[in-house]
């Protein structure tokens, strides 16, 4: 057992969870706005507008009665991802990477049947998966191929970069990677391995697997900090137009690179979890409040914003 | 973003504080409601026994009753006196109680009890002084009196000091002889004083009073004088010259109007017995008169079944004040926000530890029960449903084995709420699959924990006393959540959950 003090933590800018739901979701996320990320039927098709890189949308279920004719649907798709529209934390996501037969291949390796996938979406409709078990639809969306780059670097599911952007500043950035232990999910209290990035460069930092640093991957053995990140302001840039199109003031920003694509956005998160600040050895803090003494109309473009962070908040700057 | 002032939210919540402690403490004073539960009140019972011979015809037997005593309330009356009406006659600031029979024979014995409270501040103010009425006196002590009045004003300046100065005078251990002749005149020293002082123009009158003692029986009213000075009746004991009220004496009867009236019969006496009693506070506060505005607040006039029902309502904000300290400050994961207050609520019907036993059977129950519904690839809303009235089925078997097995409180576990229960095993049901066995102990063994603490500070009779007979005071409960709604330092788990950054710092500092 053992603890941190107080103070300590204050030294070193970590944010609490306290302090993130006062200070930066209640002070500049508008409650009215939340709909738009909790949603990720209205994330997707607001980024369509916006022009922002989305995984592409096949079709939505929004009745029960669509589900029994989902096999017809489903003919034409090797690979797919199911996701409730209002599902949070990865729940309710089911990944079909392939087809055996009459079986689908989910991320994992397991084979599953078509049943298995309609009682999956009848579950989501009626809302098992969505917060306060609210009636929900049901995505059906395009796989992501994800880049070579990360070949051998994510077991059993896709990486997806999460960055942490405050009034359009990218502040915060790591890269998720799946583990075997996390079932092919990016999230890091289930097992995940968080590498956190440098903003300025896009190269690793250090990595934890439940809060442990790690140097390895755990599946893979391949060493986790000859990562970087190719492309990387054009991760930063993705992110940071997101401001624009939710107006949220404190946001997570989920991103897969695609092979041919490049960068696109899976989903957005009002309330991104702490972990982050593990995963890059340091608080958000001091970021955070620097960008709030900066003046409001400062950056208006994301470009400039991009810049501005790239240049303050690299690994030796705040 | 410009930060809010947050001037007027502190002054909100200081208002709260504020308003709930004074409001407690005003109904603490004027209502006499007790802050601790065992709280006991001194009382004494006084049995006024009257006893005389019936000549046979219509008796009316009217006895002088304490009129607001000074010092003292009168908590509860009554007369027991077999075959005799009973009234009490309320009339220009004096109580008669009165006695009637048709038709009485030989001797007779009647009752009158009261409780008194004693130990209060006596005050009383008069706006206007009594009239004085004239003194007839015999040639010798007409000259006496007014010698010994010549004497006794030159030493004195007003009524007050004219009364101890007479008192002195008689009841010195060698009287001169003016004071002899009047004591031989008038032996009964109450009676000479107010004479006297009536003759100086003081307003002045004889009151009984009865001296009290713990299981004194026979006792006799002690006759005391009280003098009209600037307002207010001032007592004296004219057989030591004490002035003012002794916590003990209790103010019988004042005025001129006789103690007791007995037509119909003769030889009357009285007497008085007493016994000192402690009664519990809560019910003294209860049987008192509720003019008060404060007694709206309280819920005491209202039927008990609803009365019952208020007792649990007024708990819950404390126990909402454990989730959000426990949530807010320690960082406990929980299954539902207030569940832990609903399962504490259901412990404080059961007893804690049935209760823990079978929440955790029927949720354990359901778990299993639940796996086997979801092999029947059921829609959510009806495998809900059907886990309501599973569990309707789970605790009702349970309470019957209960009750054979002879655990009476078997039955009370109906008070656990079925739907949420049958949400959580779901729930629970849902985090198995999803995020494995573990993440389901943290988050029931959190629920539990919460419940059971909330539950230990529910069931503390103080604070079932304080919130029940105070609610107002849950305005501070209100205050500390709002108060607790603004932190935004750490919590407790995130002083352990955050370690890895400082061994890793640690790491590097001993490299570097």
């Amino acid at each position: 057992m053992k603890w941190v003090s107080p103070w300590r933590l204050r030294r070193m800018g970590i944010l609490g969870m306290n302090c993130r739901n006062r200070d930066f979701i209640g002070s500049y996320n508008a409650r009215s706005l939340f709909p738009l990320v909790d949603n990720k039927l209205k994330t997707k098709l607001l980024a369509e507008e916006f022009e922002v890189a989305t995984p592409r949308l096949f079709f939505v279920i929004s009745a029960q009665h669509e589900i029994a004719a989902i096999d017809e649907k489903l003919a034409g798709l090797e690979g797919f991802a199911v996701k409730p529209a209002k599902g949070s934390g990865g729940k309710g996501i089911l990944v079909i990477v392939g087809r055996r037969g009459d079986k689908f291949i989910k991320a994992s390796g397991a084979e599953i049947t078509i049943d298995d996938i309609r009682r999956h979406m009848s579950n989501a409709l009626a809302g098992l998966y969505s917060l306060g078990g609210k009636p929900d639809v049901v995505l059906v969306e395009d796989l992501i191929q994800f880049d070579d780059a990360f070949q051998g670097y994510s077991h059993e599911g896709v990486p997806d970069i999460r960055i942490i952007v405050f009034k359009g500043y990218p502040v915060m950035a790591m890269l998720r990677l799946a583990t075997h232990v996390s079932d092919g999910k990016a999230n890091l209290h289930q097992g995940a391995v968080g590498v956190g990035l440098d903003i300025a460069t896009g190269h690793a930092l250090r990595a934890v697997q439940f809060s442990k640093p790690v140097t390895h991957h755990p599946d893979t053995g391949r060493p986790l900090n000859e990562i970087k990140i190719s492309n990387w302001r054009d991760m930063l840039l993705l992110a940071s137009r997101c401001f624009e199109m939710t107006g949220l003031g404190y946001i997570g920003t989920d991103i897969v690179l695609d092979k041919t694509r490049g960068a696109q956005l899976l989903e957005l998160n009002a309330r991104p979890g702490l972990a982050i600040q593990v995963a890059n050895g340091r608080g958000l803090l001091p970021r955070l409040r620097h960008v709030e003494t900066l003046k409001p109309r400062a950056h208006r473009s994301p470009d400039a914003r991009v810049d501005y962070a790239m240049k303050n908040f690299g690994v030796d700057g705040i | 973003m410009k930060k809010p002032s947050k001037a007027p939210f502190y002054s909100i919540v200081a208002g709260l504080i504020v308003l709930g402690l004074v409001t407690a403490w005003l109904r603490h004073t004027t209502m006499d409601i007790p802050f601790f539960a065992g709280d006991h009140r001194a009382v004494w019972m006084i049995e006024a026994r009257v006893d005389f011979v019936a000549n046979g015809d219509e008796v009316t037997v009217n006895l002088g009753l304490p009129y607001d005593p000074p010092g003292f309330r009168t908590f509860s009356e009554l007369a027991a006196s077999p075959g005799y009406g009973w009234s009490v006659i309320e009339e220009n600031q004096t109580r008669r109680g009165e006695w009637t029979k048709r038709e009485a024979q030989g001797a007779q014995t009647l009752y009158y009890k009261a409780q008194f409270v004693g130990g209060l501040y006596a005050s009383e103010t008069l706006t206007e002084a009594p009239p004085v009425r004239s003194v007839e006196w015999d040639g010798p002590q007409a000259t006496a009196s007014s010698q010994l009045l010549e004497q006794a004003l030159s030493l004195s300046s007003s009524p007050k000091s004219l009364a101890r100065e007479l008192l002195k005078l008689i009841n010195d251990t060698s009287p001169d002889q003016n004071a002899s002749l009047m004591l031989a005149g008038e032996p009964d020293k109450a009676n000479l004083l107010e004479k006297l002082l009536r003759q100086a123009g003081i307003p002045a009158r004889i009151a009984l009073g009865l001296y009290l003692e713990d299981a004194r029986r026979h006792q006799s009213l002690t006759r005391m004088v009280e003098v009209y000075d600037d307002g207010q009746w001032v007592l004296f004991n004219p057989y030591t010259g004490a002035q003012g009220l002794p916590d003990n004496l209790l103010l019988w009867h004042r005025g001129d109007s006789s103690l007791i009236d007995v037509i119909g019969g003769s030889r009357s006496r009285i007497s008085f017995s007493m016994i000192y009693q402690t009664v519990p506070a809560l019910e003294l506060a209860g049987a008192q008169a509720t003019d008060s505005i404060f007694s709206i607040i309280g819920v005491h006039r209202l039927p008990i079944e609803e009365q019952g029902m208020f007792k649990l309502l007024f708990l819950l904000p404390l126990g909402a004040l454990v989730v959000v300290f426990m949530r807010v400050i320690v960082g406990l994961k929980t299954s539902g926000t207030f569940m832990p207050i609903l399962i504490a609520l259901a412990f404080l019907q059961t007893s804690l530890l049935l209760g823990l036993f079978s929440f955790i059977a029927v949720v354990a129950f359901g778990l299993v029960l639940r796996t086997y519904l979801s092999r029947l690839n059921l829609l959510l809303i009806s495998r809900i449903a059907t886990l309501v009235v599973l569990v309707i089925f789970i605790i009702s078997v349970l309470s019957l084995v209960g009750y054979q097995m002879g655990l009476n409180t078997g039955m009370t576990i109906t008070f656990f709420p079925m739907i949420i229960i049958a949400w959580t095993i779901e729930r629970m049901s849902i985090l198995w699959e999803e995020e494995g066995p573990k993440e389901v102990f943290v988050q029931g063994g959190g629920s539990l924990l919460v419940a059971v603490l909330a539950y230990l500070m529910m069931q503390l009779p103080a604070i079932g006393h304080l919130t029940f007979n105070f609610p107002e005071l849950n305005l501070v409960a209100l205050a500390l959540i709002m108060m607790m709604g603004q932190y935004t330092g750490y919590k407790l788990s995130e002083l352990r959950r955050f370690r890895a950054m400082v061994e890793n710092d640690a790491s590097v500092d001993n490299k570097g």
